[in-house]
């Protein structure tokens, strides 16, 4: 194995020995979307009537609806706790010994994604596992082909998270990242509702949901989740998790972004 | 390229660095010769901590050169990065992790195979005396434990250079003597070091010495030779805050 390869591998092994030693951190990833399915879709599966839009062939409950809009909720819940973790890291000085590393910072930041991702996609197959005993029930081929909209989708909400993390200065201001960042974009994407409900309210709302990155994630998993590639959805998703994955690089380099600009001692 | 013996581990020409309008180093030079122990005095907020970061990469300084073994630490960082060793103020081991497992990244983070970094990681924790602590979580150690692992971190990838920022902070007297006394015996077996510090009582007589005050180099040599006094010297350098 070349010297990438190990750097990558020790890199992915810390994440999940962190993610095996934080057992709350894993419940609490799973019990999220589980409120949701058990008892937010349950309740409101009389009052929101779905019409048949694709990729259902047929009525579905609504369970079954909000099940791939819970599966990008976990990721994103996931890439802001990744950011979390980097300024804390960053904080404490954790950072450091991650950036003093001798290969490109580009590579270091990008191990530590695509590690963050596959915690993800973990904790979305747990997910998964549960609701399949809830009656959610895609094609079994299903789960194989929801794999790399999972990881596609993951790569960009944890970009997304590297970059805010990178221009987040200190902790305390996470708290606005949840009102700001995370809430509004769950909230306002095809996760809960479709967008014709959503144009149905309010046509500035549905337009802002279909430029949410977010709505585009959901949708991307919901397709494959039933063996089907929505192409709209793959772009999006694939441009802004070059695009977000590039500002944190940016944002991360020495030379540039906000670390030239900390104070040192 | 090759570099031989003369070639210092640390070459610092002309390195300036700015925070906005915040000047925090100007025209900062000096060299750390190959073995040699040399201490990085000042008082807080000396400019130490941003030496230590322009030197590491952590960011680029404004203008000047910084060569780690003859490597250009902006046009090749990763040659320069592979010849350091970093003990940073704050603690960077996790906590939540055994002392094995902690060495076990950093040894990936440069690129030493598992096979090896086993065999690395039992030699490094004997040299810092912490072998029965391998398999303990970084949290339950103490203060001088700790440290004594983060130099063992810093020793994984048999760097030409230790960088030491502040090593012996808020440990007690023996903590403190031992950490000194383990950072001197590798010295002893060839490493050079750069310790930073404000602590006068951490410098021999024959160490070499720079003083950094308000971001410029007040004064360099050897401990012996800055002064009848090196103490009475650096207050009178720094205006008596030490």
């Amino acid at each position: 194995m070349t010297g990438y390869g190990i750097a990558f591998m020790g890199i992915a092994w810390r994440e999940v020995l962190r993610f095996a030693r934080q057992r709350e951190r894993f419940l609490a990833a799973l019990v999220r979307p589980l409120v949701w399915l058990f008892i937010f879709a349950a309740g409101f599966r009389s009052v929101l009537g779905l019409s048949i839009v694709p990729p259902y062939e047929t009525y579905v409950l609504y369970e079954v609806y909000v099940t791939p809009g819970l599966c990008a909720m976990i990721q994103l819940f996931n890439g802001m706790q990744s950011s979390l973790s980097m300024v804390y890291d960053r904080e404490t000085g954790a950072m450091r010994t991650l950036l003093v590393s001798p290969y490109p910072r580009w590579f270091l930041l990008g191990s530590k994604l695509v590690a963050g991702v596959l915690v993800s996609v973990l904790q979305v197959y747990a997910f998964l596992l549960i609701a399949y005993f809830w009656g959610i029930e895609p094609p079994v081929l299903g789960y194989l082909t929801v794999l790399p909209a999972l990881i596609l989708s993951g790569i960009m909400l944890g970009a997304m998270g590297l970059f805010i993390s990178s221009a987040i200065r200190q902790l305390e201001n996470f708290a606005g990242v949840m009102n700001f960042v995370i809430f509004p974009m769950f909230f306002a994407s095809s996760a809960l509702y479709p967008l014709w409900r959503l144009q149905e309210s309010s046509t500035l709302l549905h337009d802002i949901a279909l430029a949410n990155p977010f709505t585009h994630a959901v949708e991307l998993i919901r397709f494959a989740l039933y063996r089907q590639v929505e192409p709209v959805a793959l772009l999006v998703v694939a441009g802004c998790a070059v695009g977000f994955f590039a500002a944190s690089v940016f944002m991360y380099d020495p030379s540039k972004g906000l670390w030239g600009r900390r104070k040192g001692g | 390229m090759t570099h031989s013996d003369a070639t210092p581990a640390l070459d610092i020409a002309g390195v300036s660095h700015a925070f906005g309008a915040v000047r925090a180093l100007n025209d900062v030079s000096f060299t750390v010769p190959r073995g040699a122990f040399v201490a990085l005095l000042g008082v807080n907020g000396a400019g130490k901590t941003t030496l230590f970061s322009l030197i590491t990469r952590l960011y680029d300084s404004t203008s000047g050169r910084v060569l780690v073994g003859g490597h250009d630490a902006r046009r090749a960082p990763g040659e320069a990065l592979k010849r350091l060793g970093v003990v940073f103020q704050s603690k960077a081991l996790d906590g939540d992790l055994t002392l094995a497992q902690n060495l076990a990244y950093h040894a990936a983070l440069h690129g030493i195979g598992r096979r090896a970094a086993k065999l690395r990681i039992a030699e490094v924790l004997e040299e810092v005396n912490l072998t029965e602590k391998a398999g303990a979580r970084v949290s339950t150690l103490s203060g001088g434990q700790q440290r004594r692992a983060e130099i063992a971190r810093a020793l994984l990838h048999r760097p030409e250079l230790l960088l030491l920022d502040e090593a012996t902070a808020g440990l007690d007297v023996r903590a403190r003597a031992d950490v000194q006394a383990l950072v001197r015996r590798l010295i002893a077996g060839g490493v050079s070091a750069l310790w930073a510090t404000h602590a006068m009582d951490e410098i021999a007589p024959e160490d070499l010495v720079v003083v950094l005050h308000k971001g410029e180099v007040k004064a360099q040599g050897r401990a012996s030779e800055l002064g009848t006094s090196l103490t009475e010297g650096f207050l009178a350098l720094t205006g008596g805050e030490a």
